[in-house]
């Protein structure tokens, strides 16, 4: 097994028995759920609406190159500069870069999960830069040295007090604990940031092919202060959010909104097609666009799991898991957590030290159920599991017992003989009062259950009986 | 479209098995050839029709899960009951063993082909196969098509998928019985078991047959169609995590105020049998087809696991 493997199973112990944690991750969701039920029910088929989103992100993740190509064509011809990087480390150099021949001192960012993926702000601070995060939530866990615990709400594991309480701790001088003095606070704080920072740094929810434009959708008017503000602008963001149409937006970005966090509209939803042109009044000097690889052609070259590329990162199958739910995003150890990470992270880093992943699932599907742009993410989690087993990377007991279980299954004489001699051996060992000990043999699932009762005769045993009277 | 070999969750596999869905029922559509006596073996056809003088001549295999054979005996007893007095031939296949579904989800799909190309063989001539878990005939419906595709199984395989049966899939939607006289004067509720749900489509019922029994009370369980985190060998591999999900499915139960929780799946209810026993609660669990095999109120005959 893996570091990150060993890792994940403590993180996940530990904090699948937090009682306090679950019950405000759960208090979190529970909210969210009813708004995107009332949010939904806005949508005169939601259904339909899903069935369209796949068939949009389809067509621009089957013809990729097109549409990048395409994007970058109009982005170009606006002023706007593109880099494409290969890896993390190319998408890093290229920033730091920029950075350091405009002699950068300090960066105002909005949120995004591809900058995590590339540790940018550790980069950035490496050379001696003030990084602000902008988005109040990546605020709170930047203060806490965190890392995001969900894709979308970053601080969803924090209750209000935590946060008044880190507040006084960090920023000094507060003692009120109500939502709006806490926001005006920050809002404070983050206008000197805004003012001061030469390079902002935004994600995009999606790259406009036809127009060349990003999106960026938020609820706090953080992005579109960064993305105006500075001098620099770099929008960061992963190969795979391109789509061909401005108009696709017109679905996108309710149902993105709807599947996020239950709203009709974000409050804020920008389109920025390059820097400043000649004559107007407002908007960076210099606008660049990273487009960032990272792995993701290799999941692009597997015909099976490209679907993977559709996710327009709005967490919705995150709130749907009840393993997420139970052991929350930091427990993952990755970058993106939940089903959706659990899916594209052996793609991303490598299938030996993050297929453990997609064996902490009981594959309920929930999480397909509830994906905007239908991704068949349980099944995938089933189909990294038979690479994994094929690749000889499960443990060796655990191949040992599957080829002694199929000899046993392939025979119903040896079926009735092992199952025998369990039943015998388990019901002697639980009447010796052996139940839940380390001489337990299936103590892997007496350590938190009763045993059930074991009956001495089978069904089948039972049935030949009664049959043959 | 890209090259995928799957186009959407719902329909995937029966797409990728050429098999398309009824749109009313949900079930695979089948190709009717002889409508008097169907005859599943050639993969052919099944046309069933509720009259109840056919469904008397009807003979129905019973594909009894490998754990329920060993642990669970009961409800495989009440399975063949409840079908026996509704005037099925209920035959159970002796040489059956498992579906293959342990080594399937952990990974072993390799190991698991023969296992499954096993069970197809075994079940080929049956008319109808019935299953008192959905889970188990999630496997043989939904992912055979995948596990054995480019085999010689394959076609036997889609059409077995469309003639296996979840019990009470089977009682509501292809008998069309939903009121077989089952007695029990109990407050119950009813667990929404993820594969029969979400593989199979199964919701409404589980419900129509309990709503039918005598005596019984069906309370709400909240967040009835969340995980019960039984999960397989995901149960011992992240104990934790399932016991954790397993004690929210009990705060559930004992909020709704239930004295029994049911579920179409006797794995789901062998986990919370062992939640809600370890945490000494007064909800107990039982099968559905424990329930529907009912008769007289003396419930605790047929409390699971026996």
């Amino acid at each position: 097994m893996s570091a990150a493997s060993d890792q994940f199973l403590r993180e996940a112990t530990a904090k699948s028995v937090d009682v306090e944690l679950r019950q405000i991750v759960r208090r979190g969701i529970d909210h969210y759920d009813a708004a995107v039920l009332r949010g939904k029910a806005r949508f005169a088929d939601w259904e339909a609406a899903r069935r369209r989103c796949r068939e949009i992100r389809a067509e621009a993740i089957s013809h990729l190159e097109t549409y990048l190509l395409e994007f970058e064509g109009r982005l170009t011809e606006r002023g706007g500069r593109v880099f494409w990087a290969e890896t993390a480390e190319d998408a890093r150099n290229y920033i730091l870069d920029v950075a350091t021949s405009a002699r950068v001192r300090t960066v105002a960012k909005s949120k995004s999960m591809v900058s995590e993926e590339i540790h940018l702000n550790a980069a950035l601070e490496d050379r001696g830069m003030k990084v602000w995060e902008t988005d109040l939530g990546e605020f709170i866990v930047q203060l806490r040295k965190e890392p995001p615990f969900h894709i979308v709400t970053p601080a969803m594991h924090l209750t209000r007090r935590q946060i008044a309480q880190l507040f006084r701790e960090k920023l000094g001088g507060v003692q009120a604990e109500d939502p709006q003095s806490l926001v005006a606070l920050v809002r404070e704080e983050l206008r000197r940031a805004f003012f001061s920072a030469e390079m902002g740094i935004t994600g995009a929810n999606f790259l406009v092919a036809d127009s060349g434009m990003i999106a960026i959708t938020s609820n706090e008017g953080n992005a579109r202060l960064c993305a105006s503000l500075p001098r620099i602008h770099v929008a960061i963001a992963g190969i795979e959010k391109v789509i061909p149409r401005l108009e696709d937006l017109a679905l996108l970005w309710p149902v993105l909104a709807t599947a996020g966090t239950g709203q009709q509209i974000t409050c804020y939803n920008t389109l920025i097609g390059g820097p400043r042109a000649p004559g107007e009044t407002d908007g960076p000097e210099e606008f660049h666009v990273v487009l960032l690889d990272n792995g993701r052609t290799r999941l692009l070259a597997d015909a099976e799991q490209r679907e993977a590329l559709h996710c327009i990162r709005c967490g919705a199958c995150l709130n749907a898991c009840p393993v997420f739910r139970s052991i929350g995003g930091h427990a993952y150890g990755t970058v993106y957590s939940g089903p959706i990470g659990s899916v594209i992270t052996p793609h991303l880093a490598g299938l030996e030290e993050y297929q453990h992943l997609s064996y902490a699932s009981s594959l309920c599907g929930a999480c397909t159920e509830v994906c905007p742009v239908k991704i068949d993410l349980h099944h995938h989690l089933l189909r990294n599991r038979r690479d994994a087993a094929t690749q000889k990377l499960r443990p060796l007991s655990e191949r040992i017992a599957f080829r002694l279980w199929q000899w046993a299954m392939l025979d119903a004489g040896r079926f009735r003989i092992a199952g025998w001699i369990g039943r015998r051996a388990a019901r002697l060992a639980y009447r010796m009062g052996l139940e839940g000990t380390v001489l337990d043999p299936a103590r892997g699932w007496t350590k938190h259950r009763k045993a059930p009762a074991i009956p001495r005769d089978s069904f089948r045993s039972v049935w030949r009986k009664s049959r043959a009277r | 479209m890209p090259s995928s070999r799957f186009t959407g969750h719902d329909d995937f596999i029966f797409r990728n098995a050429g098999l398309a869905l009824d749109e009313k029922t949900g079930l695979p559509q089948i190709e009717v050839v002889n409508r008097k006596r169907f005859r599943g073996a050639l993969g052919l056809t099944i046309e069933y029709r509720p009259q109840k003088r056919q469904l008397q001549m009807s003979k129905v295999a019973m594909f009894v899960p490998c754990f329920v054979d060993q642990l669970l005996p009961q409800i495989a007893l009440d399975t063949a009951r409840v079908l026996e007095r509704l005037g099925f031939e209920v035959t159970v296949p002796s040489k059956q063993t498992c579906c293959g579904q342990p080594a399937f989800n952990s990974g072993y799909w390799q190991l698991a082909r023969p296992i499954a190309q096993r069970f197809v063989r075994i079940f080929a001539l049956a008319d109808a196969v019935v299953c008192p878990s959905g889970s188990c005939t999630a496997m043989v419906r939904c992912f055979y098509p995948e596990l054995l595709a480019g085999t010689r199984e394959f076609e036997n395989a889609k059409s077995l998928g469309a003639r296996a049966y979840e019990f009470s899939e089977f009682l509501a939607r292809v008998a069309q019985v939903t009121d077989i006289g089952a007695t029990f004067p109990h407050k119950v509720a009813l667990h929404d078991a993820c594969h029969a749900l979400r593989e199979l489509g199964i919701r409404d019922a589980p419900r129509q047959l309990l709503r039918s029994v005598r005596g019984l009370e069906l309370v709400n369980l909240p967040r009835s169609e969340e995980c019960c985190g039984f999960g397989g060998t995901f149960a011992a591999n992240f104990a934790t995590i399932s016991a954790a999900m397993g004690a929210a499915k009990a705060d559930n139960a004992e909020t709704s105020g239930a004295e029994y929780l049911t579920s179409t799946d006797p794995s789901c209810l062998l986990h919370m049998d062992g939640i809600l026993r370890r945490r000494r609660s007064a909800v107990r669990t039982i099968h559905l087809s424990g329930i529907m095999a009912c008769t007289r109120p003396r419930s605790s005959q047929m409390e699971t696991p026996k």
